[in-house]
């Protein structure tokens, strides 16, 4: 167990972890996404209501499921680092917020197209969007925190502090943004509610959830590689790693 | 170790922090009086954007004053640490034997009493000149009040976070912001029920929750923050 623990703090045992763990997820995330997608967009029926336009769940829902997941990843990294003093956890957590900030704005993006044809705007003041922008913006605070300081281990640590103040506000701001949008304004277009969804669309949908899922992990990991390989371009293991690839090509 | 070399007790040190820093501010009044003359001449640029009529004007004042003061207090809590940054105290006070918790709590506290205090007292003059209800008053000092000392806080972390960096003042603007959001809906909700003729006290309610969440959380993030700014 605590063998394990150390090996984490190795940057080329991670290297080469990350690689073997890679090999078979790909393939399984590139498959289920395939699956899902042809499943979701080709094969389930129009919606009673909306017709086919409907199908942009299939995307709109996993990346913003895994967009949110995404920021407790970040701050669970954080908060590793800064409690363990592990330099991996950094990694990780600096490898989450272009990821986590991507799939926000997949997810704004994808709902802001769905929200044309259903409800004849591209844009609303629902609570649900607000928040999700909101999220956007804490994404990227990280990130522009992280790229001003120019020692990358203190930049590490003040990311994984305002990650963590972000998780502590996270459910405030939600519950507030709530609270406001029922305050402001008429319930003129629902979300939630009403109808409930039909097996024959749920099963692609929660396909499509996992497959985001596992994209989210191999960015993650991919990232994470590419961010060591920087970090320790000066180290023996990356350049005898870049030998052997000059050496295969 | 004899007496006098002793170190001074934890309150003592914190009011001396508080005195310390009334003081450099009163001995520069323009830095007390910019965000006052910001928020006045921020106040001007509504009208003429929005058109005069006051009837308009009052439906926005309650927006309009708690955006601005959200804006004035993040111009002016960049330069919360800075000074003591640049000329080393900063570093003094990590050393001290005093927890870091309550010192941060003592600059937090003086930089509210110098902006958000001040803009809540004087916020009705230029509630009057947007047309606020003047039924609203007594809430808007009230929210101000409460929802400027949260902004301190939150912004104290944004300025921690940052103040070792040379290019800070945009960033600080991109990290709390966010942060911000929660204290504007309700801040500015409590004015506009006050405007409505609705009590406001369960807004001001809330208001306080995020004070005391904000008192026992912020300074922690703070103090994590200037630790890593100052060895970075």
């Amino acid at each position: 167990m605590w063998s394990f623990f150390h090996k984490l703090g190795s940057p080329p045992w991670l290297f080469g972890i990350a690689g073997s763990i890679l090999r078979w997820l790909l393939p399984i995330t590139l498959v289920a996404l395939a699956v899902g997608l042809v499943w979701g967009l080709l094969f389930t029926h129009p919606d009673f209501r909306q017709g086919n336009s409907y199908r942009i769940i299939y995307i709109h829902v996993p990346a913003a499921v895994v967009a949110l997941a995404g920021y407790y990843v970040m701050a669970i990294a954080g908060a590793v680092s800064l409690v363990w003093k592990m330099k991996m956890a950094d990694v990780a957590m600096r490898a989450c917020a272009p990821i986590g900030a991507a799939l926000t704005f997949i997810a704004l993006v994808t709902g802001s197209i769905w929200g044309k044809p259903t409800w004849g705007t591209w844009w609303v003041w629902d609570a649900r969007i607000t928040s999700m922008l909101i999220l956007l913006f804490l994404y990227l605070g990280v990130v522009a925190l992280y790229e001003a300081y120019d020692n990358k281990e203190a930049a590490g640590k003040a990311c994984a502090v305002l990650s963590l103040v972000g998780t502590v506000n996270i459910p405030i701001i939600y519950k507030s943004v709530d609270w406001w949008y029922s305050l402001h304004q008429p319930a003129s277009i629902r979300f939630t509610g009403g109808s409930t969804i039909d097996a024959s669309m749920l099963y692609p949908l929660l396909l499509m959830i996992v497959a985001f899922y596992c994209l989210f992990t191999c960015c993650l990991l991919m990232n994470m590689r590419a961010e060591l390989v920087e970090r320790e371009a000066r180290t023996n293991w990356v350049r005898k790693l870049a030998r052997a690839g000059e050496a295969r090509a | 170790m004899s007496p006098a070399s002793r170190p001074p007790a934890t309150s003592a040190f914190c009011l001396t922090l508080v005195r310390r820093q009334l003081t450099l501010a009163v001995r520069r009044p323009v830095d007390i009086g910019n965000p006052l003359l910001f928020f006045a001449m921020v106040v001007a640029l509504f009208p003429l954007g929005l058109g005069p009529a006051p009837d308009k004007l009052a439906d926005f004042a309650p927006g309009i004053l708690w955006i601005i003061a959200l804006l004035s207090s993040l111009l002016s809590s960049d330069t919360v640490f800075r000074s003591d940054f640049e000329d080393g105290s900063l570093e003094q006070l990590l050393l001290a034997p005093q927890p870091l918790y309550l010192s941060v709590l003592a600059y937090i506290l003086a930089h509210w009493l110098i902006t958000g205090a001040l803009l809540a007292l004087v916020s009705p003059l230029f509630a009057v000149m947007i047309n606020l209800p003047s039924a609203a008053i007594p809430a808007l000092v009230c929210a101000l009040a409460l929802g400027t000392a949260v902004l301190s806080l939150v912004g104290g972390i944004g300025a921690a976070l940052t103040v070792g960096l040379k290019r800070g003042g945009m960033l600080i603007s991109l990290l709390i912001l966010p942060f911000y959001m929660p204290v504007l809906i309700f801040g500015s909700a409590a004015v506009r029920q006050a405007a409505l003729g609705a009590p406001a006290a369960p807004y001001l309610a809330i208001l306080g929750a995020m004070l005391c969440l904000a008192i026992a959380l912020a300074p922690l993030a703070i103090a994590a923050g200037l630790r890593i700014s100052v060895d970075a």
